[in-house]
């Protein structure tokens, strides 16, 4: 099968535009063929996952576009990278990391992105509309923009984001088009209390149960509150995207394309109906930890995706509620952000709550992209399931999953500690 | 003895290999380490075991948009798998190697088979994949005996 280019198209691949264009298209029109894309279509806006990790290839990749003259043609953020950009020294990170961390950094600027350097672009700037057909990479952010906000991408992997910024094309298939965007399978939750569902630990069980059960297909989720927050969803997608390749979910009266059944499926039948309970939760509640209760901990690490200014207020309320008790010596409470919410937090009035327990904020990264973390560290708590999903293998550590609230205890106590909680079962 | 498969290649190239197996999908970042071509992913079945120049075959990619650059930089390093063999297409998958091929004219093949013929590849099998998706499969030592 053969891709229909318009005459543009065909400019850009034979060079008209620079080689970069040409490289991008080609990577393009290959991927146009996986993807069985009739034709391309255009994108307005992109955002960059390919800037995240370190790697010679990835550095090799972006330098080469950059020799080659290349421009972004939308408006495009950048992902996290590798480099808190401030404070990389103090974190003991090497040199030449750090310097390989900025060449990528430099070479993703100069082909004319905004250095936003944020896993959650959604909260930041350039957030796009309903509708809106973009192209990101970077799984939290492409399920968040797909679900909640109702733009349109597919999971656009490193380096095709780049490669649709740069031609503002992308084949045109998947999430883009409208058909594709029913749902297909219901999960109804169901005994759920009330104030369980106001539990921001019930969004990444749920989150990553749906993963593990869907995989690549678009559930519909009923039973979720409609005043659920956008940091609830965010932990929601981001589990979900963590434990499978979940790029939509709509959830019911909750997310803009799922007002009724009807809507969310599109006027079809579900391919299957699962009823999701307390146990199913609580299952997949105890699978993102590693590690057990009374275990000591070397590290607490939240803000996976970055935090949101509401974040950093629901910690500092869950400090004050300790009552000044302090955090345990020698043990590390991470929080990672975005200049764009540091920015607000350094306005805000809780600031010195934060700073007087410990908290140590880390920008522009991750623990799991920059080494911030010791590598002699053994045990990790988390209140994320992305992160608890993959800092085994990263980090190789043992992780704990708990709340913020559990974070904060254990903190203080210095080993993981959940307290009373319905997780923990009857 | 030997038998032939047909698949649809999304990267087109020849390779073989012995057959690694997994019924689980992988994230290759946070699942493959691009430096030793370990699955890392301490979750997964085949968690510890080595990929590099065997012929991965899982039914897809989930996970992390990291992966495609995980996959590249394999290629790179010379850790990669031989060839990737799924039950569904996996663009992030496709992508990685495409990016690898266009770069360094490097690549590792990338093939979709039917659930059925997927499902008929064990462990240990000895891989043939040629250039237009054919995959010539000879059962490992000892399964008929």
């Amino acid at each position: 099968m053969s891709v229909s280019l318009t005459v543009k198209d065909r400019r850009k691949l034979s060079g008209q535009y620079g080689g970069a264009a040409k490289l991008a298209m080609s990577i393009l029109i290959r991927m146009a063929e996986v993807y069985g894309a009739p034709e391309l279509m255009d994108v307005t806006q992109a955002h960059i996952d390919g800037c995240a990790l370190m790697c010679d290839s990835g550095l090799e990749f972006a330098e080469t576009l950059v020799a080659r003259g290349a421009r972004v043609s939308v408006p495009t953020t950048l992902n996290m990278i590798p480099l808190d950009l401030q404070n990389w020294r103090r974190q003991g990170v090497p040199s030449e990391f750090a310097n390989k961390a900025n060449r990528i950094a430099s070479a993703y600027t100069e082909m004319g992105c905004v250095p936003t350097w944020t896993c959650a672009p959604y909260q930041g700037y350039l957030t796009p509309r309903f509708g809106q057909q973009i192209a990101w990479g970077e799984s939290n952010a492409i399920v968040y923009a797909n679900s909640v906000l109702g733009a349109r991408t597919n999971r656009y992997g490193d380096y095709m984001d780049i490669c649709a910024a740069i031609t503002g094309r992308v084949p045109k298939s998947g999430l883009h088009l409208k058909r594709n965007r029913k749902g297909q399978i219901l999960l109804r939750l169901v005994d759920i209390a009330p104030q369980l569902l106001r539990d921001d630990t019930l969004y990444v069980a749920l989150g990553h149960f749906t993963g593990g059960l869907v995989q690549e297909k678009v559930p519909v989720i009923e039973g979720l509150p409609v005043d659920a927050t956008g940091d609830q969803l965010k932990a929601l997608g981001a589990a979900a995207a963590s434990s499978g390749a979940v790029a939509l979910f709509h959830a019911l009266g909750v997310t803009p394309e799922a007002h009724t059944l009807k809507e969310a499926f599109q006027g079809n039948t579900p391919e299957s109906v699962i009823d999701v309970g307390l146990s199913d939760l609580r299952r997949a509640w105890s699978e993102l930890s590693t590690a057990d209760e009374g275990v000591k901990l070397d590290a607490i690490v939240l803000g996976c995706p970055h935090f949101s200014y509401a974040e950093f207020q629901q910690l500092a309320q869950a400090i004050e509620a300790e009552g000044g008790r302090s955090l345990h010596p020698g043990l590390r409470i991470i929080v990672l952000t975005s200049q764009t919410s540091y920015a607000l937090l350094q306005r805000g009035n809780f600031m010195n709550t934060l700073l007087n327990f410990g908290i140590e904020i880390v920008l522009d990264t991750c623990v799991l992209h920059s080494p911030i973390i010791s590598s002699d560290a053994e045990v990790i708590m988390t209140n994320s399931g992305k992160c608890a999903y993959y800092a085994p293998g990263e980090l190789g550590v043992q992780v704990a999953f708990g709340s913020m609230r559990d974070c904060v205890r254990s903190a203080i106590e210095g080993a993981v500690c959940w307290g009373r909680t319905v997780w923990k079962g009857p | 003895m030997e038998r032939t498969l047909i698949g649809k290649p999304l990267v087109a190239g020849s390779a073989e290999g012995r057959a690694i197996v997994s019924t689980q999908p992988l994230s290759f970042w946070g699942g493959l380490s691009p430096r030793t071509g370990e699955v890392i992913d301490r979750r997964h079945e085949r968690s510890g075991a080595i990929v590099t120049g065997k012929i991965f075959v899982f039914p897809q990619g989930k996970g992390s948009s990291t992966s495609s650059a995980v996959l590249m930089e394999g290629i790179r390093a010379g850790t990669a798998p031989a060839a990737i063999i799924t039950a569904r297409v996996d663009p992030i998958l496709a992508l990685g190697a495409i990016v690898a091929d266009e770069l360094y004219h490097k690549t590792v093949p990338v093939v979709v088979l039917s659930q059925e013929d997927f499902d008929s590849i064990d462990e240990g099998d000895y891989l043939v994949i040629e250039h237009d998706g054919r995959i010539k499969v000879r059962p490992a030592e000892g399964k008929w005996a």
